[in-house]
């Protein structure tokens, strides 16, 4: 018996804890924390982001489920059901903004957590596919925005996502089919009301569970990068448990603090009840991650030489996407060599041109 | 073969010639000043369904040679006299037959009630300065009604009337005053037509007709603007008003219906002013102190008090709504209580009382309610913020208790390990 525990011979005994780990093996797991350690170096602190993410999204988790207590996904009933929790339910309000906040803060985290791995070159050989679960994971959250942003069936979600679909309609060939997908029919209505609450609470976070295991399995089996130019064994590590984990506590609780103060200071806006003959309303834009492609596709004419404008906007930014989950791949030469000023270059243009774009979209 | 060509040929010129406009052609090449309609006539409803000079004037426009193309043999009628200018364009808009043609729904009783009219019977009896169709609908330039830029659309028939009935002169011979478009231009009426874009809202063809034209009889004008007040009409038919203002009361006082109160032309937003204090129009008719002012006194400061209650629960709810609180459903509510201020308002028109009094309750519950609903929401949004200060202290003093702990670890020589990071599992 005991030769399949994993207890080492000077840990007092259990006999609960021994009869568990006889059976699930849980011991190796606290194993594994105990020898899990994190490299010291100017840049540890970017190691937080990662958990930040993980830290919000886990909040979205829980005050996701409470909202589904309360939430009713039906043309019908969705506004008054929001406005219900927002106003009769113990706390609702608390639980809505913080549920809208801590989407916004999850995937400013989630690109803060994406650039600072390209800035310290952490998609290297042999973590290509850490940066693509990654990257899906990105792409998921901005999917989780889009879908939970409709939810509330307000003015602006409807036309917002009246907008958001009619742009998945201008893609050539697929396009109009993808619309349709998503819509459930020719236009935004009871269909795609549906459609996107199963995509938010089911289809999306099966898919996330998945990817999110999948990268946190790599890197754990990859362990923490370090940067590039400093050999892992020239670096002093701190122990992941407890002394790195605390201090991720602390930053947790920090996000928590602004969480709380944005929730109660600025409670999440419910607006008006979704009126599809009404007009769409003045200045209509998409939330601010969608807001930097938003306003590009609004500055191109409406023909560029013999192409249509929009399409070309929308080929530019699937061009510019490729190019960035395919990051690893390009970013070493074929002798190995690093391009790591190349990389560095297209992490400052994205950078510099998402912060202006989003910036002008908001003022213009 | 040359048959078929002759016959091709002659159907060719046939065509040319049908479609051949002489008066167009003649009056376009003559200087300034002759050159009469036809720069005009572009514009012209008649010229956009199909019709042309001939259509009106007759004539041949087919010819060339004017000695033709205007004979009286080919049935040409030259410019009407003014006095013969309704019936002329009533040859067509009071034919049904040709009517239906180009405008199917358009009436064709205007002719018929121009000649009940005051302009139609002074035409009728020799006077020629009275409006005809063209002074109002203009000549050779004709729009359709709802033509934006036509003198009789809704937003510039005031201005169309007002071209004659405002000029000092031209109205001196029939006596009337000459005021009416400016006090018009003070009015509800005109500030709801210009400044709010409403098509609907009275001109003056709304209250004295347009073809029919004549001022509303004393006894008429509670019908006239009953036409679209209709609920003020039914309850100021059952006050005691109504007796003495259509002038039937044996007390002799008179008529005028609603214009008693509220003016004719320049009608203004009504106000409790207009019951009480030194410009109310109750104090012309009931002297200070008796018991209709007091009545009157009593249901200007029911409406006054309901005001302020509903303004003071629509400021505390902007104040909260401010504050990101969700206070939309207290102010749809609200909006019944300005409903029941309009419905008070309304049944002033009765004088009575009691019928104002449930409204008045009405109002002022809801006001009471949604004022309560105001001040829960800012206690909210006070319990909120204490609620946040309380929270933000207890995880400052989480995060300090976490740096303590990790202090002690770290002093009892856990702070790090040395060697190479934790590799593959």
């Amino acid at each position: 018996m005991t030769e399949k525990t994993h207890l080492p011979a000077t840990q007092p005994k259990n006999k609960a804890l021994d009869w568990l780990d006889e059976r699930t093996g849980w011991r190796m797991v606290r194993d594994l924390a105990d020898h899990k350690v994190v490299p010291m170096h100017a840049g540890t602190a970017w190691y937080y982001f990662g958990g930040i993410t993980l830290f919000l999204f886990g909040i979205q988790v829980i005050t996701g489920v409470l909202l589904l207590l309360y939430y009713r996904p039906s043309v019908a009933e969705a506004f008054d059901s929001v406005r219900f929790i927002m106003t009769r339910v113990q706390f609702g309000w608390l639980i809505r903004s913080i549920h809208s906040w801590s989407a916004n803060l999850l995937i400013l985290a989630a690109f803060v957590h994406m650039f600072s791995v390209v800035f310290t070159h952490a998609y290297r050989r042999p973590r290509e596919l850490t940066w693509l679960t990654g990257i899906a994971l990105l792409g998921l959250m901005l999917g989780f925005g889009f879908s939970g942003y409709l939810l509330p069936w307000n003015q602006i979600s409807y036309f917002a996502t009246k907008v958001g679909t009619d742009v998945a309609a201008s893609v050539p060939i697929a396009g109009p089919s993808v619309a349709r997908f998503l819509r459930g029919g020719e236009d935004v209505g009871a269909a795609t009301l549906t459609r996107f609450f199963a995509f938010h609470v089911m289809i999306l976070p099966l898919i996330t569970f998945g990817l999110v295991g999948l990268h946190l399995l790599l890197v754990q089996f990859h362990g923490m990068s370090t940067p590039s130019g400093i050999s892992p064994s020239q670096l002093a590590h701190m122990k992941f448990f407890p002394n790195f984990f605390l201090r991720e506590l602390v930053v947790w609780y920090g996000v928590l603090a602004v969480l709380g103060t944005l929730a109660a200071i600025f409670p999440w806006e419910l607006g008006q009840k979704a009126d599809p003959f009404a007009s769409a309303p003045a200045g209509i834009r998409p939330e601010w991650y969608f807001l930097a492609q938003f306003y590009t596709l609004k500055l191109i004419p409406s023909h560029v030489w013999f192409f249509e404008g929009e399409l070309l906007g929308l080929l530019g930014f699937g061009l510019l996407a490729a190019g960035w989950v395919a990051l690893p791949f390009w970013a070493a030469g074929r002798n190995g060599e690093h391009r790591d000023r190349l990389v560095a270059g297209a992490g400052v243009f994205l950078i510099c041109y998402l912060a202006t774009f989003t910036i002008l979209g908001y003022v213009k | 073969m040359r048959a078929p060509a002759i016959l091709f040929l002659l159907y060719c010129s046939l065509s040319i010639a049908s479609a051949r406009d002489s008066c167009m052609t003649c009056h376009s090449a003559m200087e300034e000043g002759t050159k009469g309609p036809t720069t005009l006539i572009k514009n012209d409803v008649h010229i956009s369904h199909g019709l042309s000079c001939a259509d009106c004037h007759g004539g041949d426009r087919a010819s060339d040679d004017p000695s033709v193309a205007m004979s009286k043999a080919k049935g040409f009628k030259g410019k009407p006299a003014r006095t013969a200018i309704p019936k002329f364009c009533a040859s067509c808009h009071a034919n049904p037959d040709i009517m239906r043609k180009f405008a199917p729904s358009e009436r064709v009783d205007q002719y018929e009630l121009y000649q009940t009219s005051v302009h139609g019977k002074r035409l009728a009896a020799g006077d020629a300065n009275v409006a005809t169709c063209i002074d109002c609908h203009s000549v050779h330039d004709i729009r359709a009604v709802k033509d934006a830029l036509s003198p009789v659309h809704p937003l510039h028939v005031a201005e169309t009337c007002a071209r004659c009935h405002s000029d000092k002169v031209k109205m001196a011979p029939y006596k009337i005053p000459t005021n009416q478009f400016d006090e018009y231009r003070t009015s509800v009426h005109w500030e709801a037509m210009t400044k709010r874009g409403d098509l609907s809202a009275p001109s003056c063809a709304s209250c004295h007709g347009n073809h029919g034209a004549k001022p509303p009889q004393v006894e008429s004008v509670a019908a006239v603007c009953g036409t679209c007040h209709v609920t003020f009409q039914a309850l100021y038919e059952k006050s005691v008003h109504k007796a003495i203002f259509s002038g039937r009361a044996p007390s002799g006082l008179g008529g005028g219906g609603c214009i008693v109160c509220h003016s004719n032309h320049g009608i203004h937003q009504p106000s409790t002013a207009m019951l009480v204090g030194p410009n109310a129009v109750c104090s012309e008719c009931h002297e200070a102190g008796s018991a209709p002012a007091q009545t009157a006194a009593q249901m200007a400061a029911w409406i006054d008090g309901l005001d302020r209650a509903l303004k003071q629960s629509e400021t505390v709810l902007a104040r909260a709504e401010e504050y990101g609180m969700e206070v939309s459903e207290a102010q749809v509510r609200l909006l019944d209580g300005r409903e029941d201020l309009v419905k008070a308002r309304l049944a002033l028109h009765a004088i009575d009382p009691g019928e104002m009094r449930k409204p008045i309750d009405a109002g002022m519950a809801v006001a009471k309610e949604t004022l309560a609903d105001g001040q829960a929401a800012l206690r909210e949004k006070d319990f909120r913020r204490w609620g946040l200060a309380v929270s933000v202290i207890l995880i400052g003093i989480a995060i300090l208790a976490i740096r303590f702990l990790l202090r002690r670890i770290e002093t009892n020589g856990n702070s790090e390990v040395r060697g190479p990071q934790q590799g593959p599992l």
